[in-house]
C-alpha cells in the first residue's frame, strides 16, 4: 500500500514538474542584452538611456509582451570603456542566451561591438554612435540617432546653413574643438561647410580634452574678431568655453554649433541666462512642433522615474531615441511574427517606423535616410530654474525648415540680454 | 599670462594635499583626486541645500575630511604600512579606494553634470588691453595662495608641523625624542584629506564636476609635487603657477593642443637637470 503512495507522489510530481516546464517555456522571455555605460565619463547619458529602454520593456509587458511573451532587458556596466565590450557580449550571446541585441551608448562603444555582430550576423541597433559603419557598411546595423546619411556634417550642417541666410551675411569664422573623436568629426565637416558656403577661416584650433582654463583659448579668438564661433566641444569644456565667452565679452554674430553638454538639464539649469543667444545643435526641445505622438506620455513616466534613477531630470536629449529603438525592435519582432535576425533586419530595413520621436526611416550604412539634427537658439532664459526649461519659448527650433518654432534672433549680443 | 598665474594657484590648491602626502609622507595616495571631488560635492549639497558660498562650505568641511583622512590613513597604516608591505600593495588599496569613491559619488547623486554659480563667478575686472581678471579663477587662486601661506606656517611654525616635517626625515630620531610617528602621520595626513575638501569646493566653481572628473587631474597633481620637488610646499606654488602660465601662454600664442605637451616637457627637462625637483632638498 505505502508503494502505491510512493509511486503515486512521484508520478503527480513528474507531471507537476512537466506541466511547469511547459508553462515557463511558453512565457519564456524575450531577451535583449546590451552593455552600458553605467559608470565612467559617459555615464550621464548611458543611464538614461537604460532608464528608456526599461520604461519601453515596461510599456510593452503591460499590453502583454511580444509574440505573448514577457520583454526581459539583460545588462551589464561597460564603465564607458570600449576594452570591456568584447567580453560583455560574449557573455551575454553565449552565456545568457539573449535573442536579440542592442548597442551601448556612444561611438567608441559601438566601435569594438562591430566586428563582433558582424561575425555572427546579428542585427545591431546603434544609441547615438557617430559613423560607426561608415568603414563596415555592415547591411544588418541600424542607429537611431538622426545624423543622417553624411554623420560628419550633420552637426555643423544647420548651424552653417543659417549662418549663410544672414543678412549681411556673416564674412569670418572662428572654430574650435576639443581633441577627441566627435569634435574632430564635427571639425572635418564645418571645414568642408566653410568652403561651400564661401566663408573665410580666421581660427583653427583644437585644445587637449582635460584643459580646465579656456581663457586664453576664448581670448585668441577674440583677437582675431570672428563673424561666426564654432565649438565642438564636450561638456565640460562647454561650461568652460561658455563661461569664458562671457568674462572676456566675446561677442560674435553667430555662437554655437556642436557644444555637447547645454542640452542637460543640469547644466542647463546652472549656466542659466548664459545661454541666451547660443545656437546649438540638439535633438529635441519641448516646442510645438516637435510633439509626436506617443512622447508626452513617455516623459511624463521618464521624468517621474529620472529622479530614484539619478539622471536628467527633462531627458530631452537622448531618452527619446532610446525608447525608440525599443518601438522599432517591438514593431519588427511583431511584424515578422519571430526572432529571425535577418528577417528582421530586412524588415528594418524596408519599413518607416513611427516612434515618439517622429518617423524614423533608415538608408545609407544603417544611419537616418534623412538627417534631423536640430539647431536651436536659447532665447529669454531668466535665472536658474529648471521648470522654465519644461515649456516652449526657451529653445526655440531654427533647422530643419520643417519643425522650425521660431525666428533667429541675429546677432547673438542682440539675444544675450 | 595672468590667466596662467590665476590657474596656477588654483592647481595649488588642488596639489597641496598630495604634497604633503606623497611629497612628504611618501604616501603614493592616488586617491586623493576622489577626495578633491568628494569636497566638491560637499559643496553642492551645503549650496543647493542651504544655499552656502562653496567656499564656506569647503572651510566647514575640512574637519569633517580631517577626520576622514585620520581613519584612511589607521586603516592603511594597520592593514599595509606596519607590515611593510607599503609600496605597492598601499598603491593597489589607494586605486581601490579612489573607484570605490568614484561609484559611491555616482550612486549617490547620479552621473549628472553638477556646478555651483555664485554672485561672483560671472564678473571680471577689465584691465584694459584685453587683459581681464574673471573672479572664477581670482577666488580660488587667492585661497590657494592663502592656503599655500597656511601650510607653509603650519608646517614650519607649529609643534606639529614640524614633527611632520621630522617624520619625513627620520621616523627613528623622531622616535627617540618621545614623539609617535604614528599618530604624526595620522595627522599630516588629515591635514593633507582636509585640503582637498577646499580644493574641491573651488573645483566645483570652476568647472563643471561629474565623479569621474578626478581622473583628469591625477596626472596634473602628481605632477606639480614632483616638479615643485617631494614635499616643498612652496616648491608646489611655483610648480602650479609654472604650469598654470605654460598651459595658458600656448594655448593663446601656438595653439592649445600643444599646452599640456609643453608643461610635461617641461616636468621631463626640469627632472633631467634636478632630479629632486625645483626644490627638492
Amino acid at each position: 500500500m505505502r508503494h502505491w503512495v510512493l509511486i503515486a507522489a512521484v508520478v503527480g510530481m513528474v507531471v507537476l514538474a512537466a506541466v511547469g516546464a511547459f508553462v515557463a517555456q511558453a512565457a519564456d522571455p524575450i531577451k535583449i542584452g546590451f552593455g552600458m555605460a553605467l559608470t565612467g565619463g559617459l555615464s550621464a547619458n548611458g543611464k538614461p538611456a537604460l532608464l528608456a529602454l526599461q520604461i519601453w520593456k515596461d510599456d510593452v509587458n503591460k499590453k502583454g509582451g511580444l509574440l505573448g511573451r514577457p520583454v526581459e532587458l539583460v545588462y551589464y556596466d561597460d564603465q564607458t570603456n570600449p576594452a570591456t565590450v568584447p567580453g560583455i557580449y560574449s557573455k551575454l550571446l553565449d552565456v545568457d542566451k539573449v535573442d536579440l541585441i542592442t548597442s551601448g551608448y556612444g561611438t567608441n562603444l559601438i566601435a569594438p561591438l562591430m566586428p563582433i555582430a558582424m561575425e555572427r550576423k546579428l542585427l545591431v541597433m546603434g544609441i547615438f554612435g557617430l559613423a560607426n559603419n561608415e568603414k563596415y557598411k555592415y547591411p544588418n546595423y541600424f542607429q537611431i540617432s538622426p545624423n543622417g546619411p553624411d554623420p560628419e556634417i550633420s552637426t555643423p550642417l544647420g548651424f552653417f546653413e543659417l549662418a549663410a541666410r544672414q543678412n549681411p551675411k556673416p564674412q569670418t569664422v572662428a572654430i574650435v574643438g576639443a581633441d577627441a573623436e566627435y569634435p574632430q568629426n564635427a571639425l572635418v565637416g564645418a571645414r568642408d561647410l566653410i568652403k561651400k558656403f564661401g566663408f573665410k577661416t580666421v581660427y583653427d584650433k583644437t585644445y587637449p580634452p582635460s584643459t580646465v582654463d579656456f581663457t586664453p583659448i576664448v581670448r585668441a579668438i577674440k583677437a582675431t574678431n570672428p563673424d561666426v564661433v564654432f565649438v565642438a566641444s564636450y561638456p565640460p569644456d562647454s561650461v568652460g568655453m561658455l563661461r569664458a565667452a562671457h568674462e572676456i565679452g566675446l561677442q560674435p554674430k553667430l555662437f554655437g554649433g556642436g557644444m555637447v553638454g547645454l542640452q542637460f538639464t543640469s547644466v542647463m539649469a546652472s549656466v542659466g541666462p548664459m545661454l541666451n543667444g547660443i545656437v546649438n545643435y540638439d535633438f529635441w526641445a519641448p516646442e510645438s512642433t516637435m510633439m509626436f505622438p506617443g512622447i508626452k506620455e513617455f516623459f511624463k513616466d521618464y521624468q517621474a522615474r529620472a529622479e530614484k534613477a539619478g539622471v536628467d531630470p527633462l531627458g530631452y536629449y537622448l531618452p527619446p531615441y532610446s525608447y525608440a529603438v525599443g518601438q522599432i525592435l517591438g514593431q519588427a519582432i511583431e511584424a515578422t511574427k519571430g526572432l529571425d535576425q535577418q528577417k528582421l533586419a530586412d524588415y528594418i530595413r524596408a519599413t518607416e517606423f513611427n516612434t515618439i520621436v517622429g518617423k524614423v526611416k533608415f538608408g545609407k550604412n544603417g544611419e537616418w535616410a534623412k538627417g534631423r539634427t536640430l539647431m536651436v537658439q536659447y532665447q529669454k532664459v531668466q535665472g536658474t530654474g529648471i521648470d522654465q526649461f519644461r515649456g516652449p519659448g526657451k529653445k526655440v527650433v531654427l533647422y530643419p525648415d520643417e519643425l522650425k518654432s521660431g525666428n533667429i534672433i541675429y546677432p547673438y549680443s542682440a539675444a544675450k540680454n | 599670462m595672468v590667466a596662467g598665474l590665476l590657474l596656477g594657484g588654483f592647481y595649488a590648491a588642488v596639489s597641496l594635499g598630495v604634497s604633503l602626502i606623497f611629497g612628504l609622507l611618501d604616501i603614493a595616495n592616488i586617491a586623493q583626486p576622489a577626495f578633491v571631488i568628494l569636497g566638491s560635492y560637499a559643496a553642492y549639497v551645503m549650496n543647493s541645500a542651504f544655499g552656502f558660498d562653496p567656499i564656506l562650505s569647503g572651510l566647514l568641511f575640512t574637519p569633517v575630511f580631517f577626520v576622514l583622512g585620520a581613519v584612511v590613513y589607521r586603516v592603511y597604516y594597520e592593514s599595509f604600512e606596519r607590515r611593510g608591505e607599503e609600496s605597492l600593495r598601499g598603491l593597489v588599496f589607494f586605486f581601490g579606494l579612489l573607484f570605490i569613491m568614484e561609484v559611491s559619488l555616482s550612486l549617490a547623486f547620479g552621473v549628472d553634470y553638477r556646478l555651483l554659480q555664485t554672485a561672483y563667478t560671472s564678473k571680471s575686472i577689465d584691465l584694459g588691453g584685453g587683459v581681464g581678471i574673471a573672479f572664477r579663477y581670482l577666488v580660488p587662486c587667492v585661497v590657494g595662495l592663502a592656503m599655500t601661506l597656511a601650510l607653509y606656517l603650519f608646517l614650519g611654525r607649529t609643534f606639529y608641523g614640524r614633527a611632520i616635517m621630522a617624520v619625513s626625515q627620520d621616523r627613528l630620531a623622531l622616535r627617540l625624542m618621545g614623539a609617535d610617528p604614528v599618530q604624526i602621520k595620522t595627522i599630516a595626513f588629515g591635514v593633507g584629506i582636509a585640503a582637498a575638501s577646499l580644493g574641491g569646493a573651488l573645483l566645483i566653481s570652476i568647472a563643471p564636476v561629474i565623479p569621474s572628473t578626478d581622473r583628469d587631474y591625477i596626472g596634473r597633481m602628481f605632477a606639480i609635487t614632483v616638479l615643485g620637488g617631494m614635499g616643498s610646499i612652496g616648491g608646489t606654488l611655483v610648480a602650479a603657477v609654472i604650469l598654470g602660465v605654460s598651459e595658458s601662454l600656448m594655448s593663446t600664442f601656438f595653439g592649445p593642443s600643444w599646452s599640456l605637451a609643453v608643461s610635461f616637457g617641461l616636468l621631463l627637462t626640469v627632472l633631467a637637470v634636478r632630479p629632486a625637483g625645483l626644490f627638492g632638498r
